[in-house]
């Protein structure tokens, strides 16, 4: 089963995908469906009512709006984000793995020496020297957050430089680039997409941590700004919660659902992480507890059990006589 | 030993890069902050201060490797520049004592996190698909999803606010100077309840999860089936020989994440006015101090690198292969 | 080892085998249905006596001793059989029960030292343990016991202290077998327990688990792959494959007198260090899929002597009459006095030999 079949088929990365499926959604057709995020409409810090589901900010703006636009933004930053980075640290980790001797000292110290240095005072240093804005932003968290995927990707490059066909190619003459992008990377498909999903998380929680504060385009809706706002006019002190909640709620649900679907890839990839429902749903039929030590189930037990209901495979139904 | 210092080693050159990086990014940046920085500060600074904030933003005609020795040499001696927001304060001075509220803040809540994260973790891999481990994870996912400083923003509004149990704001009475007094620790441990409280909640489920993926791969190992086949209690077996393996891959995880989960507790620490080195992180967003900016980039830094090499040193305690 | 006392062989019964093994039964439990992966196996291993179950990686041997152990981690289930150990029934027990029946009477040693070690305890700790947990004596006995232990194995007792990364492979697994004879269990299960050393080691070790056995008695199961280790080591040898017996009979007699064609492949795939020279001959083709295995007999579609039969019904282990053997191998058959419990005669599961051979059923 190809690795996006399985994918598929997992319970976790459903969960996640359907989840995420929903604000991209949102993302793309939402705006067009609120009412201005932008502009003065209503009683400010309104409480939430029929009108105005969210309520409204201080500024008389709706909630709604704000959380619905903000996730345009922040999404499309993230997900933009999340392919650079991805690119980048695909790029270095194969060439440090694949060419190792002094290649790979040198791009590995200098994956390892980003790795260290905390993200956020660096990032708040650069943004506040760049243009405030999203291009800037992404530029900031680009530089702050490939070095994670190089150190993954350089180790996996390290095993798969090991085998039979990676050997094959290079006695065959391919070329070096040909080898790195063409053999090795489809290798790693499951690796690649692990790694993008934690750089759009890492991407989408230091974005809303910049614009937090003030580092951002205030001038624009993201969810970001839209918290920057709620803090700076004193969202906690008026008791107005739903300026703050909303947004809150919403980044949160995004990271969850791209966490989830991180979960389900190591659960594919490491078939140790995989539940044992199964198992425990057989022995608990029989009416044993599941322990520690191997449980016994007497004969049949296993093949009369619903839980294998669709069991084919031969061994007790032909042959226990 | 040598792996010790060997990584001693590595941390002075993620030193060095560091400062260099802190060196090159306001010269190379776009626009023209220098000149800027230079027209705010005419009239306002010394002459010999001036020279020194014209030398760390590369305002003088010197060639730049000039520029950079000079501005290294500063550096070693401590001197950071001077601080817009607090002016005249130097910058070294205004850091030094938010560090230390940092160190605690960030220390206490790193330290609690991890040791919960890991002990759920332990718990969760080994005694997989119990009612402990269908909740546990997915729920500290979920938590860990928000950002740091929101989790604060929701404890400060529910327990402080409209419960009224904790202090809002800063890191101690008002009416308490700094001391090594009981009362005043405890003073200080309370007003950390939250800010620490919404840390730990916002970074447990990465320990937690990561540990109980290493304790699972460590779970099917042989030295583990032959601690069973001993006859072994349960407790030894899953504490001396599978978690005791399993904690090795997660303190070296701990040490890179450092940095990550400091940088979320520098944006909690705004949401309380907590007055550590995030707090004057965004002061110094607010007033355009560069100088503080980056000198605050350099003693993070420097802390995240030293308290790596403490873990490095545990690490040696914990792995008897890291010590021959 | 003046303290510890000497194997249980004094609770033993005449005519009772230590470790009796009845059709016992394992299977994986997977999303596509179970996978059986030890199917109907029996075998007996009598005191003093070493049983050899051999067979390619896969065929289940390692998995039917971890099973008689209870010590197969999920998503393994024992679905049928019986396991009696001293009469005791080791599938019935409860886990303090079997916490409390590991090591003392069967222990284990394992195939690789390097990854049966905790590498982040010492030696020591490691010997000490299971002896504190099973003795009542303090851990200043236990290490002292420990000592002891590590003689015996002709290792100095300065390696107390030794983690297992700061001793040599040789050394590693003298120390397993140190551990494993902790307790002075009457039974072993040896799994592999040479082939991650090299041959002058394996030779060493193999010889000092010779003379430990003759000093303290206790009887070995044997696990290897390697038929010529348990010509020298076995009194009985069982051949498994594809999760089956299919043929079980004393070392020599199964040397000299091969039956099933599976046995026989499996000889002619090991250079004879004695005797013609031969043409080392692999077995065609390759294990089963345990997953959707072959009907019948489950070596028939690798099998060059295959009949009809054989695809369709699955050969039952039956005795092999004596005259036969006597026609066979001449003069070397079961000896009358053979010790109790050990396999006597030659039993086979095979169409073909059963034939040719005749038979009387079990």
């Amino acid at each position: 089963m190809s690795f996006f079949r399985q994918l598929l088929s997992n319970r976790k990365a459903n969960i996640g995908l359907t989840l995420l499926g929903v604000f991209v959604l949102i993302a793309t057709i939402g705006p067009y469906l609120v009412r201005d995020a932008s502009e003065f409409l209503t009683t400010p810090l309104s409480p939430p009512d029929s009108e105005f589901w969210l309520g409204s900010t201080s500024q008389g703006q709706d909630v709604f709006a704000q959380t619905i636009v903000g996730a345009r933004t922040s999404l499309l930053i993230g997900f933009l984000v999340g392919i650079v980075v991805v690119a980048i640290g695909a790029t270095v980790g194969i060439a440090a793995g694949f060419f190792g001797g002094w290649v790979d000292d040198v791009l590995s110290l200098l994956t390892n020496v980003f790795l260290i240095i905390p993200g956020l005072p660096l990032a708040v240093v650069l943004a506040a020297y760049l243009e405030a804005g999203p291009v800037s932003i992404a530029f900031v968290l680009i530089l702050t957050g490939w070095a994670w995927n190089a150190r993954v990707i350089r180790a996996q490059t390290l095993s798969l430089r090991r085998k039979d066909f990676v050997a094959a190619a290079i006695v065959a003459g391919e070329s070096r680039l040909r080898i790195m992008f063409f053999e090795i990377l489809p290798n790693m498909t499951s690796l690649i997409v692990s790694g993008f999903i934690g750089a759009t998380v890492y991407a989408i929680g230091a974005q809303v941590g910049l614009e937090f504060l003030a580092l951002g385009d205030v001038s624009k809706v993201t969810w970001g700004t839209n918290l920057y706002w709620a803090a700076n006019n004193q969202a906690l002190l008026t008791e107005s919660w739903w300026t703050i909640v909303p947004t809150g709620v919403c980044v949160a649900l995004v990271g969850f659902a791209l966490v989830m679907i991180n979960f389900a890839i190591d659960e594919i990839t490491n078939p140790r992480l995989r539940s044992e429902g199964g198992w425990k749903a057989v022995v608990r039929a029989a009416g044993v507890t599941p322990g520690f030590s191997t449980p016994v189930l007497r004969r049949g037990s296993l093949a009369d059990s619903n839980a294998l209901a669709d069991s084919s495979a031969p061994a007790l139904s032909k042959e226990a006589s | 030993m040598t792996y010790i210092l060997r990584r001693l080693g590595f941390y002075l050159i993620a030193a060095w890069v560091s400062l260099t990086l802190n060196f090159f990014i306001p010269r190379f940046a776009p626009g023209d902050p220098a000149s800027a920085l230079q027209a705010r500060f005419q009239g306002k600074l010394e002459p010999s201060a001036m020279a020194a904030m014209k030398v760390a933003f590369g305002l003088t005609d010197e060639p730049l490797h000039v520029q950079y020795f000079t501005y290294v040499k500063n550096l070693l001696r401590g001197d950071l520049g001077t601080s817009i927001a607090y002016f005249p304060a130097p910058v070294s001075e205004v850091i030094g004592k938010a560090l230390l509220w940092t160190l605690f803040l960030a220390g206490l809540a790193v330290l609690v996190s991890f040791a919960l994260g890991t002990l759920l973790g332990i718990l969760t891999a080994w005694k997989r698909g119990s009612w402990l481990d269908s909740v546990a994870p997915p729920t500290f996912i979920f938590l860990g999803a928000f950002p740091y400083f929101w989790m604060a923003m929701l404890l400060l509004y529910a327990l402080g606010f409209v419960g009224g149990w904790f202090p809002l704001l800063h890191a101690h009475s008002s009416h308490l100077s700094p001391s090594l007094s009981l009362e005043f620790i405890g003073d200080a441990l309370y007003h950390a309840v939250l800010p620490a409280g919404s840390i730990v909640i916002a970074s447990l489920g990465g320990w937690l999860l990561s540990m109980r993926n290493t304790m699972i791969g460590v779970l099917s190992e042989d030295y583990i089936t032959m601690a069973q086949a001993k006859g072994l209690s349960e407790r030894r077996v899953m504490l001396h020989y599978a978690a005791r393996n399993a904690l090795l891959p997660n303190v070296t995880g701990f040490g890179m994440a450092l940095g990550f989960v400091l940088s979320g507790s520098l944006l909690t620490e705004i949401v309380f006015s907590y007055p550590g080195q995030g707090y004057l992180l965004f002061e110094a967003v607010k007033s355009q101090d560069y100088p503080l900016m980056q000198g605050l980039f350099l003693s993070i830094t420097v802390a995240v690198l030293a308290a790596n090499w403490l873990v490095d040193i545990a690490y040696v305690w914990l792995d008897p292969r890291t010590r021959s | 080892m003046s303290s510890t006392p000497p194997p249980a062989a004094s609770r033993a019964r005449p005519g009772e085998p230590l470790l009796s093994v009845r059709d016992l039964c394992v299977e994986y439990v997977t999303p596509t249905g179970p996978v059986r992966a030890v199917d109907r196996v029996s075998f007996e291993i009598g005191r003093g006596q070493v049983f050899g179950l051999a067979g390619e990686s896969g065929s289940g041997k390692s998995t039917a001793a971890m099973a008689a152990m209870r010590l197969l981690q999920p998503p393994a289930v024992i679905t049928g059989g019986e396991v009696h150990y001293e009469g005791r029934d080791v599938l019935a027990m409860g886990e303090d029960e079997l916490r409390a029946f590991r090591w003392k009477e069967i222990a284990l040693v394992f195939q690789s030292a390097m990854n049966a070690l905790n590498p982040v305890l010492t030696v020591g700790a490691q010997i000490a343990d299971v002896i504190e947990r099973h003795e009542n004596v303090s851990s200043a006995q236990a290490l002292e016991r420990a000592a002891e232990l590590l003689a015996l194995v002709g290792i100095e007792s300065s390696r107390l202290r030794s983690y297992p990364h700061q001793l040599s492979g040789g050394m590693r697994q003298r120390v397993v077998i140190a551990i494993a004879l902790a307790l002075n269990p009457p039974l072993l299960f040896m799994d592999e327990p040479t082939t991650a050393l090299d041959v002058v080691v394996q030779k060493e070790i193999l010889q000092q688990i010779a003379e430990l056995k003759e000093r303290l008695g206790f009887s070995i199961l044997f696990i290897t792959h390697d038929l010529s280790l348990m010509l020298e080591f076995c009194d009985t040898v069982g051949i498994l494959y594809a999760g089956r017996l299919c043929e079980v009979a004393p070392a020599k007699e199964l040397f000299a007198n091969p039956q099933h064609p599976y046995t026989r492949g499996l000889m002619r795939s090991f250079p004879e260090l004695h005797g013609p020279k031969q043409r080392i001959e692999g077995i065609p083709g390759s294990p089963p899929d345990m997953r959707s295995p072959p009907s019948g007999c489950r070596f028939h579609p690798r099998c060059s002597v295959a009949i009809p039969v054989c695809d369709q019904e699955q050969p039952q282990l039956i005795t092999l009459a004596a005259p036969a053997l006597a026609r066979a191998v001449g003069a070397e058959t079961d000896t009358p006095d053979a010790p109790v419990g050990q396999q006597r005669g030659h039993r086979v599961a095979c169409h073909v030999a059963a034939q040719t051979a005749g038979s009387s059923d079990v």
